[in-house]
């Protein structure tokens, strides 16, 4: 007979009693080494206390935490493989699929009869669902809220006709600045910085240059000016490759060649950067001749219904 | 005899007869006797369950004398877990979790998601006196002035790294036991959209410090929300606050990334864990399983002390990882300028698949009717919801191919269906392929290779990889099964047999072992 926690002597239950014995060797050893981990524990809590208090370094501090964790970590583990035995049990699974007998049936029926009530009322179930359409719509308010309508900002930058070209420092940008093969990133003065309207003004030799007729003019003297935005997924277009007048993203590599319009020669990209009209004026320095003549920047569906404006 | 503590056996527990036909032959090759773990005592009002064992027994009284709760207590102590390392994996992935809902606490109370610009004064030389944002300056505050800081803002990111691998190994053990059958189908499809919202968490934590890299990673994020057609334009407005960039996204990506993500993830895991718990855990065919039995270890002690241990182990390996290796250094990406970029630029390897799809993508664009249909949008949104959904339906498309829709709880080993094992090798392939071209610029850089010829290669590669990887592993597995299963081996262990008089005797040979097992009950 045994005695329950409770004092009370039990009657009708008898537990496995673990036997005490001593100790095996293996267990002692065990023993040591869980004990050992654990004051590693403690002495690299205490250690890291006094790292933090006299300035804290990160790599000695990792350590410590390293050490503190894994060593109680490490010490339960074993405490559970070497200490605790592997007891296996089973435990029986019963079928998830529940079993019906006559009380629930009986109780099935009655919610069926009830639920009739509601599935044969088609036209107010059609309105409540017409009811529910309206509270979605409501909802939409807020939704609304979070941004501004798209608009015409995808389709326009701070570029305009008379634009002066000016570089990161707000100053006009003067054609002796740049040496053949250069490029400056520009952008329209009062709007340094936006990520809109950044340009790439680009100089090459003025005779490899195959824009198409009407775009010549575009590009005088070899000044040659195209967004800086990719028409992939929008990073800034960053690389100059001067010996063969590519402008590469380092995004997704897409590659655009300066002398014939930036029409992508490789990667993801499928339309050419837009080009902007730059006019050279007598004082050295450019003005646009206008916007760019298309959206710049990742395309989207509806982009060519106000191209060109 | 084990050299153990020894369970006296003469209570009624392991009494032969009251046994279920599978056990009454009790076989363990672990060298143990078989305790039952639901051994009801019927009659018993008296007693509270769980007042034997020593150190819960005060605990469990004083709940149950209040709740009635000890009922459900002593199911849930004596709850069987399978004893194997892939069971693991999961745990690890929760104890991320843990670690980085603390962490990330931390790093909350320093970090300002604001998009102010600011002038970086600091320790930090390079930058000082730079324009930069308010929470790239609190990020560069939290590094260099915040003791311990640093080392919390690396753990953090080290974690998130091995939640995402943790989530992923549990995942391929999943699916390559088979373990996602009927009824687990529900679970495998909360665990995917963990997984999902695990990549959600990590894309937007990485983007939150407002460095040059975050940057580029959400400017191309917005792209791809821009190319969906109809509704893009609409949907990046008002996701991103307008035209990228917005001085409103960030305070809302960090709403987003310790709030809402992080709910998700609470609501997901509770659920998820709620289902293995009812349904009970899966388990390998080792000998004595059945379809109807679960062997293992108990919840307590044994199951509690390994996860506890394994606990602080996660820990110790990310405070590891965090003190001693840089990860993600802002400061030397800058603060994030719209007009330049990063090269190479990397995100974290969990994203690096749509990174790759991108990078691959041939230029092909169209516009019909005056309708376009943007390059990012295949690459970018359908092929990661072809890749994502055919994964998540694969539950529903295997039991459709097989017409196996009955209850498994036996796992397969990996080759005992070889063409799932394939079909697993290749959606591998076909993710290890789009990682690789998602570096395509370092690799190209390291092997001296013109990033172009790398990319022509990748897009070989990736309708070959796959199709190389079904082939092989539905060999490799063909061959093993052919081969058949080897010699059962007690590890370490030797099998012991329950004899009439109500000892034990050890069990020897294998024919012995499995024809113990065979004849249960016939003595």
């Amino acid at each position: 007979m045994s005695v329950g926690l409770d004092g009370r002597p039990d009657r009708e239950y008898s537990a496995p009693r673990v036997r005490r014995r001593p100790p095996t060797p293996a267990e002692a050893r065990a023993e040591v080494i869980v004990g050992a981990l654990f004051v590693l524990t403690m002495l690299a809590g205490l250690a890291l206390l006094l790292v933090y208090l006299v300035g804290g370094d990160t790599q000695i501090q990792g350590l410590l935490l390293t050490l503190a964790f894994g060593g109680i970590g490490a010490g339960i583990v074993i405490w559970a493989q070497w200490l605790l035995g592997t007891h296996e049990a089973i435990e029986d699974r019963h079928p998830i699929m529940p079993e019906r007998d006559d009380a629930s049936m009986a109780g099935e029926a009655a919610t069926r009869e009830a639920e009739a009530g509601f599935t044969r009322r088609h036209l107010l179930i059609g309105l409540m669902f017409g009811a529910l359409g309206g509270l979605g719509a409501a909802l939409l308010i807020p939704v609304l809220s979070l941004g501004p309508a798209p608009g015409r900002d995808l389709f326009v930058t701070a570029w305009k006709k008379g634009s002066r070209v000016v570089g990161l420092d707000g100053k006009p940008v003067r054609a002796d600045q740049l040496p053949v093969d250069g490029v400056l990133t520009v952008f329209p003065e009062g709007s340094v910085g936006d990520a809109m309207a950044q340009t790439l003004l680009i100089r090459v030799p003025p005779d490899l240059m195959r824009l198409p007729a009407d775009r010549m003019a575009w590009a005088p003297e070899g000044y040659v000016a195209y967004s800086k935005v990719c028409t992939h997924a929008g990073c800034p277009v960053g690389l100059y490759r001067a010996s063969q007048h590519r402008l590469i993203c380092p995004c997704h590599q897409s590659t655009f060649d300066v002398l014939d319009g930036a029409i992508p020669t490789f990667g993801p990209a499928a339309r050419p950067l837009p080009q902007l009209p730059i006019q050279l004026q007598p004082d050295g320095t450019f003005v646009a001749l206008g916007g760019f003549p298309g959206p710049v920047g990742p395309s989207f569906w509806n982009m060519t219904s106000e191209g060109g404006s | 005899m084990s050299d153990r503590d020894l369970l006296d056996p003469g209570g009624s527990a392991t009494g032969g007869e009251q046994l279920p036909p599978e056990l009454r032959d009790a076989v363990r090759l672990r060298g143990e006797p078989v305790p039952r773990a639901a051994d009801g005592v019927d009659g018993d009002e008296l007693r509270s369950p769980g007042e034997d064992i020593p150190i819960v027994g005060g605990a469990v009284r004083f709940l149950d004398e209040r709740t009635g709760l000890a009922t459900f207590g002593r199911t849930a102590l004596q709850k069987v877990f399978p004893d194997h390392w892939s069971f693991l994996l999961g745990e690890v992935a929760a104890f991320s979790f843990i670690v980085l809902l603390l962490t990330g606490t931390f790093l909350t109370f320093f970090f300002r998601p604001d998009a102010t610009p600011t002038t970086y004064t600091g320790p930090y030389g390079p930058l000082d006196g730079a324009t930069v944002s308010s929470a790239f300056a609190s990020v560069m505050q939290l590094s260099f002035q915040v003791k311990a800081g640093l080392l919390m803002r690396q753990v953090h990111h080290w974690t998130a790294l091995l939640f995402v691998a943790a989530i992923v190994t549990h995942l391929l053990r999943v699916f390559f036991t088979g373990a996602f059958r009927r009824p687990r189908e529900v679970n495998w499809i909360i665990g995917f959209g963990l997984l999902t919202i695990a990549l959600g968490e990590g894309f937007s934590g990485y983007s939150l410090p407002d460095d040059l890299l975050s940057g580029t990673g959400l400017r191309i994020a917005y792209s791809a929300a821009l190319s969906i057609p109809f509704i893009g334009p609409w949907f990046a407005s008002l996701f991103f606050g307008g035209i990228f960039p917005s001085p409103a996204f960030i305070s809302r990506l960090f709403v987003i990334h310790v709030m809402l993500l992080p709910g998700a993830l609470i609501g997901g895991i509770s659920i998820h864990l709620l289902i293995v718990w009812l349904q009970k855990h899966t388990q390998y065919k080792v000998p004595g399983a059945t379809e109807r039995n679960v062997i293992g270890l108990s919840l307590w002690p044994g199951q509690t002390f390994r996860s506890v241990g394994l606990f602080f182990l996660t820990v110790a390996v990310v405070t590891l990882l965090g003190g001693f290796f840089q990860i993600n250094p802002v400061w030397e990406y800058g603060p994030f300028i719209p007009y330049t970029a990063a090269s190479p630029a990397q995100p974290d390897y969990y994203i690096g698949w749509l990174e790759g799809l991108l990078r691959m993508a041939p230029g092909w664009q169209v516009t019909i009717l005056g309708i376009t249909i943007p390059e990012p949008f295949v690459p970018g949104v359908v092929l990661p919801g072809l890749l994502f959904g055919a994964m998540w339906a694969w539950p529903f498309i295997e039991a459709r191919i097989t017409g196996d829709h009955r209850e498994h709880n036996l796992l397969d080993w990996p080759w005992e269906a070889p063409w799932r094992a394939a079909t697993g090798a290749a959606f591998a392939g076909i993710f290890v392929v789009l990682m690789l071209a998602g570096a395509n610029d370092v690799i190209g850089a390291w092997l001296g290779i013109p990033v172009e010829t790398l990319t022509v290669l990748f897009r070989v590669l990736i309708f070959a990889a796959p199709v190389a990887a079904w082939l092989v592993v539905y060999w490799l597995a063909r061959a093993r099964l052919e081969r058949g299963s080897g010699p059962i081996e007690p590890p370490g262990g030797v099998a012991l047999r329950r004899n009439a008089s109500g000892g034990f005797e050890e069990l020897h040979d294998r024919a012995t072992i499995e024809a113990s097992v065979g004849t249960a009950g016939k003595r």
